[in-house]
């Protein structure tokens, strides 16, 4: 898979007509007959019994269909480990549990008909901060785990801990050492399309959902749990997934939302959309989780790194998602960015009162390399060293295992690193003393993660089906996931690059689980590698049956091209090729651009059979009537890791990068110019430049914006800033800087055409280079993101 | 109408004349989503903090979100929906995202293009400055807006070459 006709360059996306005109369709613009609108009463406290339930104003209102509580539905369990119900029975765990939801002919009924609920609540306190609800006396958020055994505290049993080597021998062994500890904060992915969904039962009792998920399988599990809970055993949940609207990871949950509408439209006999808007999003839709990181790591005279000593603490609100599972891509970076010998690595997920979270792009990898490369440049500091130069000695290479069992395929860190450092023009600028007012600093930072998808489930697998039809379009079927990241440009190039048809050709199908194979969903950055790969062993198995088809048509289908070509050029003269001995080989095929033919006739026109044509010729042969579709499943060559013991491949192959800052810093007001950036990432193999490039600056945008100001801010588990005012995200005029992108392909042996995932990459890195650079800028440390004026004025003093 | 809270409207709406009921404190979103079924038009916030509803009202970028159904009484609106050509044929800005890829997820691409739009209106030769202050207004959470500014810049070009090929 070398050479290559589509991929590799710079092409538009398949969808990007559709989404510049208008007629892409979100779950906002999903209308169904006679279809209801739901709206959900939330909690008001952060922490309380709950003593009654009033629904009975809201009934009476006029436009009201159904009115739902835990009093009149089964109990449906969510979550990773189902410690959230879907309508809330004993207690509010966090200001925005779900007590009571509504339908009613339109949203602004629905909103009416919910202020009208009536909830008879005793308050408890509440727990806000990790930390304290670690304390023996602390109000416990859970009495019960979901199979009704007892919980002593707020501490989650969920391990996710590393050994290896002898941590104490890595310490006597460090000439240097220096521990620190970092903080990450809430942030929100702020989605463009806000979450929904809409829910329809069919007379038999089987529900298609319209779902905002990244998961369409894994939700249809779900779903079909909900179900059974529902008295529905044996129905099926279909999932759709329209437009996405932007994804970041929130759609890596079934939602409560999702749950309440299903019941309602059960309820009401008719479809529910439910929609968010966007205070509701802010404060209703689970975040990133914040995190502490308390690292320390060592170095010898030479500056290898001797030990590295890590302990997470991770707030995971009041329910448990997915996004729990952070800390099994935390053991990454932990584990094996940059050689280590001796390590120790541990993990506290606590239960809080604050708002449950979710996943978010990175899954816990910028959390952790934000205290890792911020403390790696604390230790160069220490041992004398250039940043750069320490990260150099100690650079991950090709074909080595690390601690935790990775295997590294293939790695271009180094190369990332020189490249960065060569555009910061790293030697000039780093260290230079500049005035006093103004001060300008340079830093970098790196990063691992998964780039052969992330096995943390029991199959990791993608399935694909190609269809072709009599005009040879080629129809795909994927359970993977577009949301706005390209995954349906690089199916076209790819399934067209594969199978040897033109892009255009090719039609990506909307994601469905009645039509589409499985796949385990779209995330750590896995979509391109896994479709693409199951994309070539279907594309493959297609071609060998299109020639061995051909061995039996092509030479009846060349001597009627032969006629009409002669038709048209009168002159034209037939080489001494025997068609007929040729084509009984089915090897001695091509097929390319939407033509196949013999390779030794490439050059006569008329020895090239359009597919198309070819097609129609296989489906009307009389009694041998042929029609082609092909279907392959990919599951990655990886293993699920044992998380007590931190051991495992997880990753068919890894991505590497480097990112580097130059900045100013207003000593006055300590705000943060940034001059330029740098990002070169490890791809593998570029398949599309400009989704590539799109991606990378959309990853790095987001990275800036949790280096430099997004917070969710909150005050007794209430979130205080759920709007665009008060939370900002980067606009066009903050990024108003030189962004300068390069790749290393380092053409990975289990990549298709070599790529590695790049989804996520793109953030991972950003805060540290930013805190390293002002380190360089002004001697002073910055723990806790985001790096806000307030806090560098503050560390200013303090310094 | 009896209803005092609604009235009567005409404008003119993707260069065709229309009327509507409003009621009075429907914002243009919901008139141009919910009556005539142009749902390009998103609404990523419905306070004029994101700028994926914009339109244009005769020729100026505006929120749809913050704009009272009713100011559009005797006023061109146009939304993405009108954009395009006869025969579905894009506009030079439309080309110009598709191009440079400045569309990811897409969501807030019509807002962004009807604002671009706008500036492309008063200059076909926006300087980098100009397309980031013109596009201030419009959130996007994927691009970083790197591919958007190139976008803007080829549909200006397009719109340049167009225009010379007219004189």
């Amino acid at each position: 898979m070398s050479e290559t006709r589509y991929l590799g360059r710079d092409a538009p996306r398949p969808d990007a007509a559709a989404k510049a005109t208008g007629q892409a369709h979100y779950i906002h613009d999903i209308e169904r007959p006679g279809m209801l609108h739901a709206a959900i009463k939330f909690s008001e406290h952060a922490h309380a019994r709950i003593l009654n339930v009033d629904t009975s104003r809201a009934e009476r209102l006029p436009g009201v269909r159904t009115v739902i509580s835990a009093a009149n539905t089964p109990e449906i369990r969510v979550g990773f480990l189902r410690d959230n119900l879907a309508l809330k029975s004993d207690k509010v765990r966090q200001f925005r549990d779900e007590v009571a939801a509504v339908a009613a002919i339109d949203p602004d009924v629905a909103a009416e008909a919910v202020s009208l609920i009536d909830v008879e609540y005793q308050p408890l306190p509440g727990v806000f901060d990790p930390r304290e609800a670690l304390e023996e006396d602390a109000p416990l958020v859970h009495e019960r785990n979901a199979d009704g055994s007892g919980r002593a505290g707020n501490l989650l049993d969920l391990t996710f801990r590393h050994d290896s080597g002898d941590i104490e021998a890595g310490r006597r062994q460090a000439l240097h050492a220096v521990g620190g500890e970092f903080s990450t904060p809430m942030i929100q992915q702020t989605c463009m399309g806000t979450a929904g969904c809409v829910a329809e039962f069919d007379p038999s009792g089987n529900l298609t959902i319209w779902a905002k998920t990244q998961i369409p399988f894994l939700a249809q599990r779900d779903f079909n749990q909900a179900l059974a809970a529902m008295g529905l055993k044996g129905r099926n949940a279909r999932v759709i997934v329209p437009c996405m609207g932007g994804g970041f990871g929130t759609g890596l949950d079934t939602h409560v939302y999702e749950y309440i509408c299903i019941l309602l439209a059960h309820r009401s006999g008719v479809p529910v959309k439910i929609l968010y808007d966007r205070d509701q999003e802010f404060a209703y839709l689970s975040p990133r989780q914040s995190a502490r990181v308390r690292i320390s790591q060592g170095c010898d005279a030479a500056g290898r790194l001797t030990y590295r000593d890590v302990d997470v603490l991770q707030d995971n609100g009041a329910y448990t998602s997915w996004g729990a599972t952070y800390p099994s891509v935390m053991m990454l970076p932990a584990t094996s960015l940059y050689r280590v010998p001796h390590i120790r690595f541990d993990t506290k997920i606590v239960y809080t009162n604050n708002t449950y979270c979710q996943a978010m792009r990175g899954y816990g990898n910028p959390e952790l390399t934000w205290a890792l490369e911020s403390n790696l440049d604390d230790l160069a500091a220490a041992a004398g060293i250039d940043p750069f130069e320490m990260r150099l000695i100690n650079c991950n290479e090709p074909g080595e295992t690390t601690p935790m069992g990775l295997r590294v395929s293939s790695c271009g860190l180094r190369e990332c690193l020189q490249g960065v450092a060569d555009r910061l023009q790293w030697r000039e600028r780093r260290g230079r003393s500049s005035a006093p007012g103004k001060r300008r600093g340079v830093g970098l930072a790196s990063l691992m993660h998964v780039g052969g998808s992330g096995r943390i489930y029991r199959s990791d697998a993608s399935g694909i089906i190609l269809r072709l039809d009599d005009y040879a379009n080629v129809y795909v079927y994927s359970g993977g996931v577009e949301m706005g990241q390209g995954l349906h440009s690089a199916l076209a190039l790819g399934v067209a690059e594969c199978l040897g048809v033109r892009p255009e050709q090719v039609h990506i199908n909307q994601t469905d689980t009645a039509t589409c194979p499985w796949d385990v969903g779209t995330h750590a950055s896995r979509g391109a590698f896994t479709a693409l790969n199951a994309a070539h062993m279907a594309a493959t198995r297609l071609r060998e049956r299109l020639f061995e088809l051909a061995t039996e048509i092509y030479a009846g289908e060349v001597e009627r091209s032969w006629k009409r070509y002669q038709k048209k050029h009168a002159t034209a003269k037939r080489g001494d090729i025997d068609y007929t001995a040729l084509a009984g080989d089915p090897q001695a095929f091509e097929l390319a651009g939407g033509f196949l033919f013999l390779e030794q006739a490439a050059a006569e026109p008329w020895a090239r059979i359009e597919l198309g044509r070819f097609l129609r010729a296989l489906h009307f042969r009389e009694g041998r009537s042929t029609m082609l579709t092909e279907e392959a499943f990919y599951d990655p060559p990886s293993e699920l890791p044992d998380w007590e013991r931190g051991k495992g491949n997880m990753s068919a192959t890894y991505a590497y990068g480097t990112q580097g800052v130059e900045l100013e810093v207003d000593e006055e007001t300590g705000e943060v110019r940034i001059l330029k950036m740098v990002a070169v990432h490890d791809v593998g193999k570029v398949l599309n430049r400009q989704t590539l490039e799109g991606q990378t600056y959309g990853a790095l945008a987001q990275g800036i914006g949790y280096a430099l100001f997004e917070e969710v801010l909150t005050e007794g588990g209430r979130i205080l800033n759920p709007n665009f005012t008060d939370y900002k995200i980067p606009t066009i005029e903050d990024l108003a800087f030189p962004i300068e992108l390069d790749f290393i392909e380092s053409d990975d042996p289990h990549g298709p055409f070599g790529a590695k995932g790049v989804g996520e990459p793109g953030l991972v890195p950003t805060a540290p280079a930013i805190g390293n650079a002002i380190w360089d800028a002004l001697g002073v440390r910055i723990n806790d993101l985001p790096i806000t004026p307030e806090k560098i004025l503050w560390a200013l003093r303090a310094s | 109408m009896s209803d005092p809270a609604r009235s009567s409207i005409r404008f003119t709406l993707n260069g065709a004349e229309v009327a509507a009921q409003v009621e009075g404190s429907e914002p243009l979103t919901d008139l141009l989503r919910d009556t005539f079924g142009l749902v390009g038009t998103r609404e990523g916030c419905g306070k004029g903090e994101c700028g994926a509803c914009t339109v244009l009202i005769d020729g100026l970028a505006v929120n749809a979100c913050l704009t009272p159904a009713q100011e559009v009484e005797g006023r061109a609106v146009v939304t993405i929906e009108g954009l395009a050509g006869p025969a579905g044929r894009l506009a030079p800005i439309q080309r110009g995202f598709v191009e440079r890829g400045g569309i990811q997820c897409g969501f807030c691409s019509p807002g962004m293009i009807l604002a671009a739009q706008a500036l492309l209106e008063r200059s076909d030769a926006p300087a980098e400055e100009g397309i980031r202050e013109a596009l201030a207004g419009n959130l996007c959470r994927c691009t970083g807006y790197v591919q958007i500014v190139r976008s803007v810049e080829r549909g200006a070009e397009i719109l340049r070459e167009e225009r010379r090929r007219d004189v």
